[in-house]
């Protein structure tokens, strides 16, 4: 016996698709137009102003990040506040740097807002300050369970990537002022790409921090992002790392630009994962136990932290392939920058398949996402500083 | 026949099972854990080394055994090639036995499960409704299309069910992702040097012996050289400034092998760029490109970065080297009593030859010219302010806290410790060889450089490459020459010039005013020069004996303080030290005061500048004891060749890989982005509809949107 029907088919990929464009525009604010226009009208003004120092592709990745950098700042907002007030920051600093012969370097000693305030090296050093002061103030708040330094702690973290963004926007402008061949995009060297990791690690945190409306997770995030720091002062007393050099032909190239921003955002990731992992650990070895947030939290954010860091990672590896394709010669040599990314690619596979498709969860995964930092660990720096080859420029 | 079928069936058991061993899971992630491992070994074992070296580093056991292993090229190993082979076959069956199901999967609504089987999901509710069922129905309907989901609804006349489904391209996603790695392996296989080998194996090809070395390419036998038609490989070209290639050296896994190109190369120019701090800015080549068939030539610039693609084959600016600059060298002899300035001579040679050399006592030495350098850009001041040709910052004791905080405060222009980049001129780096087959290297700056306040010549030297070099400083005279140290020296060695010298030296000091001349005074004070003098010119037998324990040119300072501790007692040293110093001092003027008359130039001046030379000529005397050569040879003219090596390569697995690389990213993003869905909302009839929601992959928000789903219909919205 068969039962008659009435059927009807309705929505769709192509429907949802179209869907969720109409509604994301629908729900823009007037605010959200504005910003949009800024960040048209600047991708503009640097191309017009601009365009000598820039080969084509790099003319396409400026226009291509505006429609990036307005999805993020429509996704979450502070983002936008972040791009604004950097901004600022950044346009003051450049008006401080003004002569009447145009800018210059010596400014940055003579006017006290550059000297003590936002010359590059000043941000940066206030922006580690601020991680410091954050990373006590997550930690205490966690200790003694305040309810009013998490806050504070978070504030902190943001008054850090505020001036971190702004000391590397202004570097970048600095970089030119040295000589017009000199001036490049400033993550080029270990010292460089060490501040734009505490500063991925440190946005990444903040957004699942608002998401989970977790303070707790602070306590452990941000003391990578301390050792990060610890790093970049110790590299920049002993080593002077911290002034601009020159680029050398092999990272001439606008494959830097995207190459090097997609890694870190796998190593930031990562980074946390490894931290949350050891929250999780702890918890489930009855520690902290209500301190922290529930299991189940931690380990999406511990699984979200890592499917965008592989995601990421992935991308970079490709277009660190691709680049190498231009640069020397073949788009893999089992250099060993290039097999050590293999090798953390390939754990955080193996991770991700084990999670996915057996289902591992628990203190396993903790353990597995925290050997992962050391692994990545080695391929980001232990690279540089025990085995030789082509990644030669981030050396220590 | 009962056999037959039997064995089959147990064939057919098998090969199941070893499909199911292939495309399980936990033999995929073995193979990665291995791949992983290996490639480890791989980046810490530096791989494609010359055997000596490992031989070197492990002993040979070690290394014979590693060789075996295939540890010293990883990559390209049999066994690791066949785990890649594994992998791709794996992931193949993987994808093969699961993208048919899966794809049926995302075409299927499901529409036929029960309720008993929507109640075993682990994710259900019921929810009341006042409307009636096909109503109801609509509604829920329409609220999944709302969020994103495809609907089909079905009507009956006493019930309804709704079937919706959500994110079919995660099932796409993972079809692409894995797939992807295929193309990858695959392409990647075909840029190896599997062709190379294949025509090694199969084509009578084989690896160039070192008896070609040095052989003109043409003469070499075809047996070595892999034609023009070789669909890949990736292989050097060095070529000389003015200089035309037409072959690239390919190596392949235990040496070299010739490759041809259908085209020639001519490097018309090389240009290199730096920036002001001695850092490389630009490398470029002017080429020009003929084919070798039909004779078309076309012009173009190479630069890293941007490289030239012609007939297929890419052409990359690898690196420069020294295309053979020529050279004229002053040899001058440091040793013995031989006339260092008029037995001197002049020799050519080009970077890359070398030169045999015989002196009159019979040693023979090989010349072998290493490299030339036009500019070296140095740091000549370092952190205390001082000057330093090597840049050694020997940092002062901490200058504060805020100090340093001061220095860090400001552009990232500023650097801490003060640079002072030069460019000190050309150099030249040459090595000498004994008979036994035993090099030196060393590095002479063609110019003198300003160092603690004068010209001095630096002349390096190293015993391996592994060290850094150590360097003679020689002051240069007023002519910015070394002719009058080199004179100097040359007297010092002449036994007549020494005592004629002391003679002066006594007399100057006896008419010296305020000095009492008694007689004995002056003998005991001849005596003391005289011997200070052998001492430190190496003639005396003391010095000769203590050489000879140390393996070193006998004099200079280590004979004279050996003798001082060994003859004056412990409490008067310091003092008889000064004394011996000062009558050395003296002596040694009137040895310069004759040097000078030699090269017909007048009598010094008593002055800061001449004290500052003859301090840094005792100095550059006594150490030149330790100079491991009887010659030095400075850069007398040059004329610089470059040469450009480019790599070449032609890899037909490129854009197979680039493909797949295309699918992995997208494949990533759907699986994790895109999550599945599945809900089914089906009428009881009592007024209650049972809603269940499944996935593929629980996470937090599958939770979440099933918890929104229970809230938002229990009431009723």
């Amino acid at each position: 016996m068969e039962t008659n029907y009435v059927s009807s088919v309705k929505g769709g990929w192509v429907q949802s698709l179209l869907q969720s464009i109409t509604s994301s525009l629908r729900s823009l604010k007037w605010g959200d137009y504005v910003f949009t226009l800024a960040l048209a009208a600047g991708a503009i003004f640097a191309e017009i102003k601009f365009s000598a120092f820039m080969d084509s592709y790099e003319q396409i990745i400026l226009f291509c990040s505006v429609p990036v950098l307005a999805f993020l700042g429509w996704a979450w907002a502070p983002l936008r506040h972040l791009m604004i007030g950097s901004t600022a920051l950044t346009f003051m600093a450049i008006y401080f740097y003004q002569t009447p012969e145009g800018g210059s370097l010596l400014r940055a000693e003579q006017a006290f807002f550059l000297k003590y305030m936002i010359s590059s090296q000043s941000a940066i050093l206030w922006m580690s300050v601020f991680f410091a002061f954050s990373t006590f103030f997550y930690t205490l708040g966690f200790i003694v369970r305040s309810s009013t330094m998490g806050p504070a702690a978070s504030k902190l973290s943001w008054a850090a990537v505020y001036f971190g963004l702004s000391g590397m926007l202004v570097r970048w402008y600095e970089s030119y002022l040295m000589g017009a061949d000199i001036g490049h995009i400033p993550i080029s060297n270990l010292y460089e790409v060490f501040i734009l990791f505490c500063l991925v690690t440190a946005l990444y945190h903040l957004y699942y921090e608002a998401r989970y409306k977790s303070m707790a997770l602070g306590a452990f995030v941000l003391w990578i992002i301390f050792a990060a720091v610890a790093f970049i002062f110790w590299y920049s007393v002993t080593r002077d790392a911290h002034q601009i050099q020159p680029l050398v032909p092999a990272l001439q190239s606008w494959w830097m630009k995207i190459h090097v921003p997609a890694n870190f955002i796998g190593y930031g990731t990562f980074a946390i994962a490894a931290m949350v992992a050891i929250a999780y650990i702890l918890k489930a070895k009855n520690y902290l136990v209500d301190r922290l947030p529930s299991l189940e939290v931690l380990d999406d954010v511990m699984y979200k932290s890592i499917a965008v860091g592989f995601a990421f990672f992935t991308i970079a590896t490709i277009l660190g392939a691709l680049w190498a394709a231009e640069a020397w010669g073949g788009y893999w040599s089992w250099d060993p920058k290039e097999t050590w990314a293999l090798i953390v690619w390939l754990n955080y596979a193996a991770w991700l398949h084990m999670r996915l498709m057996k289902g591992l969860r628990g203190v396993v995964a903790a353990w597995w996402a925290l050997g992962g930092l050391f692994v990545t660990t080695f391929a980001f720096i232990g690279v540089n500083m025990f085995l030789s080859g082509l990644h030669s420029y981030g050396t220590l | 026949m009962s056999t037959f079928t039997a064995d089959t069936g147990v064939f057919k058991k098998f090969n199941r099972g070893s499909v199911e061993l292939l495309s399980s899971m936990r033999f995929a992630i073995t193979l990665l854990t291995i791949i992983s491992i290996a490639s480890m070994i791989g980046t810490v074992i530096k791989q494609g080394e010359p055997y000596a070296n490992y031989v070197n580093q492990f002993g040979p056991f070690w290394a014979e055994l590693f060789n075996g292993l295939g540890l010293f090229a990883v990559y390209t190993a049999w066994w690791f090639l066949l785990i890649l082979a594994f992998l791709v076959l794996s992931v193949s069956f993987c994808v093969t036995r699961n993208a048919p199901k899966m794809l049926a999967d995302v075409r299927s609504w499901k529409e036929h499960v029960h309720e008993g089987g929507l109640r075993a999901l682990h994710h259900n509710f019921e929810y009341a409704s006042k409307l009636e069922h096909s109503a109801a129905a609509s509604a829920v309907a329409e609220r999944l299309v709302k969020d994103g989901y495809s609907v089909k609804t079905l009507i009956a006349d006493d019930h309804s069910k709704v079937m919706a489904k959500k994110g079919a391209a995660s099932k796409w996603g993972y079809i692409f992702a894995h797939s992807a790695i295929v193309f990858i392996c695959l392409g990647g296989l075909l840029d190896g040097d599997l062709f190379t080998r294949a025509q090694i194996w199969f084509g009578g090809k084989s690896i160039l012996p070192a008896s070609t070395q040095g052989m003109l390419i043409s003469d070499i036998p075809s047996e070595h050289k892999l034609s023009a038609d070789n669909p890949s490989y990736r292989a050097n070209i060095f070529v000389p400034e003015g200089g035309t290639s037409s072959t690239a050296l390919l190596n392949a896994t235990s040496g070299s092998i010739i490759q041809e190109l259908p085209f020639s190369v001519t490097l018309k120019k090389f240009h290199v760029e730096y920036y002001s701090t001695g850092m490389p800015k630009l490398f470029m080549s002017e080429v020009l490109i003929k084919d070798l068939d039909a004779g078309k030539e076309i012009e173009a610039q190479i630069k890293v970065n941007e490289p030239l693609i012609h007939r297929g084959v890419a052409i990359y600016q690898s690196s420069f080297e020294d295309g053979g600059s020529k050279l004229k060298l002053r040899g001058y002899p440091i040793q013995g009593s031989i006339n260092s300035v008029k037995s001197s001579f002049i020799i050519n040679g080009e970077v890359g030859q070398s030169t045999a050399l015989k002196s009159s006592n019979g040693t023979s030495y090989s010349l072998e010219f290493v490299g030339f350098r036009p500019t070296n850009v140095e740091n000549i001041a370092n952190a205390s302010g001082e000057t330093d040709v090597r840049g050694v910052a020997i940092q002062k004791a901490d200058t504060g806290l805020a100090q340093a905080f001061n220095n860090r405060l400001g552009s990232g222009a500023k650097t801490s410790k003060a640079a002072d980049l030069k460019n000190v001129g050309p150099s030249v780096q040459y090595k000498l060889r004994d008979a036994s087959g035993q090099a030196r290297e060393f590095s002479n700056y063609m110019q003198p450089l300003f160092l603690d306040g004068m010209p001095k010549f630096l002349l390096g030297v190293r015993e391996s490459a592994a060290e850094e070099f150590k360097y003679l400083r020689i002051p240069a005279d007023d002519n910015l020459s070394l002719n009058e140290w080199l004179t100097l020296r040359t007297l010092l060695q002449d036994q007549g010039a020494r005592q004629r010298a002391v003679q002066r030296f006594a007399q100057s000091l006896s008419q010296q005013s305020g000095f009492v001349a008694s007689p004995q005074a002056i003998a005991q004070l001849k005596e003391s020069a005289i011997r200070s003098i052998e001492l430190f010119s190496g003639a005396s037998d003391f010095a000769i004996k203590l050489a000879e324990e140390s393996g070193t040119s006998p004099g200079g300072f280590v004979a004279l303080g050996s003798f001082i501790d060994r003859a004056v007692p412990e409490a008067e040293r310091e003092k008889a030290a000064e004394v011996i110093l000062k009558v050395l001092n003296g002596v040694i003027w009137e040895l310069w005061q004759e040097a000078r008359a030699q090269l017909k130039l007048p009598t010094a001046k008593q002055d800061e500048n001449s004290q500052r030379f003859i301090q840094a000529a005792t100095s550059a005397l006594s150490d030149a004891n330790f100079y491991p050569a009887p010659l030095t040879f400075q850069l007398d003219s040059f004329e610089e060749v470059k040469a450009s090596v480019f790599q070449v390569t032609r890899s037909p697995g490129k854009n197979m890989v680039y493909f797949g690389s295309l699918l992995l990213v997208l494949g990533i993003f759907a699986m994790f982005y895109l999550p599945e869905r599945r809900i089914w909302v089906k009428s009881l009839g009592n007024g209650k509809n049972l809603f269940a929601m499944s996935t593929s992959r629980k996470t937090l928000d599958f939770e979440k949107e099933f918890n929104k789903y229970q809230e938002d219909l229990n009431h009723g919205n």
